[in-house]
């Protein structure tokens, strides 16, 4: 429904929400830009900055949990103003878990910056972000705009991401059994774009957010899948030297 | 199981106490009924909602055929209650209106007694042969309407001289003491305070093991607290039905959306 509310203070209440989702989400897209930036440069200046600029994030959230609680208190909404305030709650708590995965990337570039690079995975890495940076993008413009078509488009997405990190896990690997000395970096690496790949997970779900905020249920499909690293075998004997 | 998924699956295979088909009502030449279809389940609380004027007392009074009396005012289509048509001939009025009882906004006890009040109904009705029985009547009203305990001491004090919601629980034990088999509730507690108003929603919620309910109120929290149906009348229509989980989290309609949410519609 696009019609105002007869109380005009609950619809400004509402833009709030949707500032602050919006706000969280930008700071949270940005964050992972940098992180992979500063991973493929080896910049510890800027991973240090990424640190500080998660609290940010985290600051945001809790002002939303109090905003969210006070609405539903004082509002008691129904209908779909119930259902934009509590997808908003939990895609902040979403927005949150990508800042720390973000995070959490800048604090193994120390490690890394201190080792040779391992390849081109950092830049492996990078391509993989760009495509959750879309998403993060879309799926932001989707709850904006209410639009349920774009977050299933969104969410169809993050298949992509996942046969990326195959992709990458396996290159890992190969480099861990090709030289023992790369499993530090490697094994840092691989966190990183397992960071990359719950990201995708946790846009998704945000995705499935707007889908109930729009229509009132959830995605009847099931998410589609291609993480399949959990059950991967190499086997070093048939295994090729990665190419870089 | 959760009390509210508990009762969702008592509702499923839908028992259909009262049933309007069609049902038209006019006040003179201005028509406050369209073509109106509610099905009312056994044993179920089903609220009224809709903004004033919407026709949703209209409908209430409806029911036990209270409009009979208002001049002017005229009721076609069908009601039936147990599948037999309330306006059929074979149908005494009084005896359809001990069978579907009536609480109203304001707390109407009689100039009598709180004894008096309970026992009116049962002895026109004829239902006590005994000064024994009758008090056993008034008494086992007073507990289920939850007033028991406050007015043990009282019964020979004016109903009059209880506080507001214990007036209207009065009323409420007035009802049930002719075992009606529906009850009809006109805003019951928008005269009420908070608690009151609490007690009284406790008690509909155990009516509901013995009585079906039909409850017409103005706070939409009421009816998502106490209702398990819940039809949404705006200008004399019924917009939508269904329950009151899904009206009040997935309304349908853009114009029940647009009232529950507080929009202009």
């Amino acid at each position: 429904m696009e019609t105002d509310h007869i109380v005009k203070s609950f619809d400004e209440e509402l833009a709030k929400l949707d500032n602050m989702i919006a706000e969280m989400g930008g700071l949270a897209e940005v964050q992972l830009a940098d992180a992979v930036g500063a991973l493929v440069r080896r910049d510890v200046e800027l991973a240090n900055r990424i640190i500080e600029k998660d609290r940010r994030i985290d600051a945001i959230e809790n002002e939303l949990h109090s905003f969210t609680i006070r609405l539903l208190a004082l509002r008691q909404p129904m209908a779909d103003d119930l259902r934009i305030i509590v997808a908003a709650l939990k895609i902040s708590s979403n927005l949150e878990r990508v800042g720390d995965y973000a995070k959490n990337i800048a604090k193994r570039t120390f490690v890394l910056a201190k080792g040779p690079p391992l390849g081109g995975t950092a830049q492996s890495i990078a391509r993989m972000a760009a495509l959750v940076q879309v998403m993060i993008k879309n799926v932001l413009d989707a709850y904006i705009q209410r639009d349920a078509a774009k977050a299933a488009d969104v969410r169809a997405r993050d298949e992509e991401v996942d046969q990326v990190y195959n992709s990458l896990f396996r290159e890992l690997l190969t480099y861990m059994m090709e030289d023992p000395r790369n499993i530090t970096a490697a094994t840092h690496l691989l966190f990183v774009a397992k960071n990359v790949e719950r990201i995708g997970d946790h846009v998704t779900g945000i995705a499935e957010q707007i889908h109930f905020m729009v229509t009132g249920d959830l995605p009847g499909d099931a998410r589609p899948k291609g993480d399949t690293t959990s059950f991967t075998v190499l086997d070093p004997a048939t295994t090729e030297r990665p190419e870089s | 199981m959760s009390a509210i998924a508990m009762r969702n699956q008592e509702a499923a295979p839908a028992d259909i106490k009262m049933r309007a088909a069609g049902v038209d009502v006019s006040y003179g030449d201005k028509q406050a009924l369209f073509a109106v279809n509610v099905a009312i389940e056994t044993n179920t609380v089903t609220a009224l909602i809709g903004p004033s004027g919407c026709g949703k007392s209209t409908f209430l009074r409806c029911l036990n055929r209270m409009n009979d009396v208002i001049e002017g005012c005229r009721v076609s289509g069908q009601i039936t209650l147990d599948g037999v048509d309330v306006h059929d001939r074979a149908i005494d009025v009084v005896e359809l209106r001990a069978r579907v009882g009536m609480v109203f906004q304001k707390p109407n006890p009689f100039p009598k007694s709180v004894y008096e009040n309970v026992a009116y109904g049962p002895r026109i009705h004829g239902l006590a042969n005994s000064r024994a029985e009758l008090d056993d009547i008034v008494h086992s009203s007073l507990r289920r309407a939850g007033l028991i305990d406050e007015v043990r001491d009282r019964l020979d004090e004016p109903g009059t001289g209880l506080s507001g919601g214990q007036q209207q629980r009065l009323c409420i034990a007035r009802a049930i003491a002719v075992e009606p088999e529906v009850i009809l509730m006109d805003e019951p507690c928008s005269a009420l305070d908070p608690i009151a108003t609490a007690k009284v929603e406790e008690l509909i919620d155990d009516l509901r093991e013995r009585y079906t309910i039909v409850i017409v109120t103005h706070s939409m929290q009421q009816a998502a607290r106490v209702s398990q149906r819940t039809a949404f009348f705006h200008l004399g229509e019924v917009v939508e039905q269904g329950e009151t989980g899904q009206i009040f989290t997935k309304p349908v309609d853009e114009r029940t959306q647009a009232y529950i949410t507080g929009r202009i519609g």
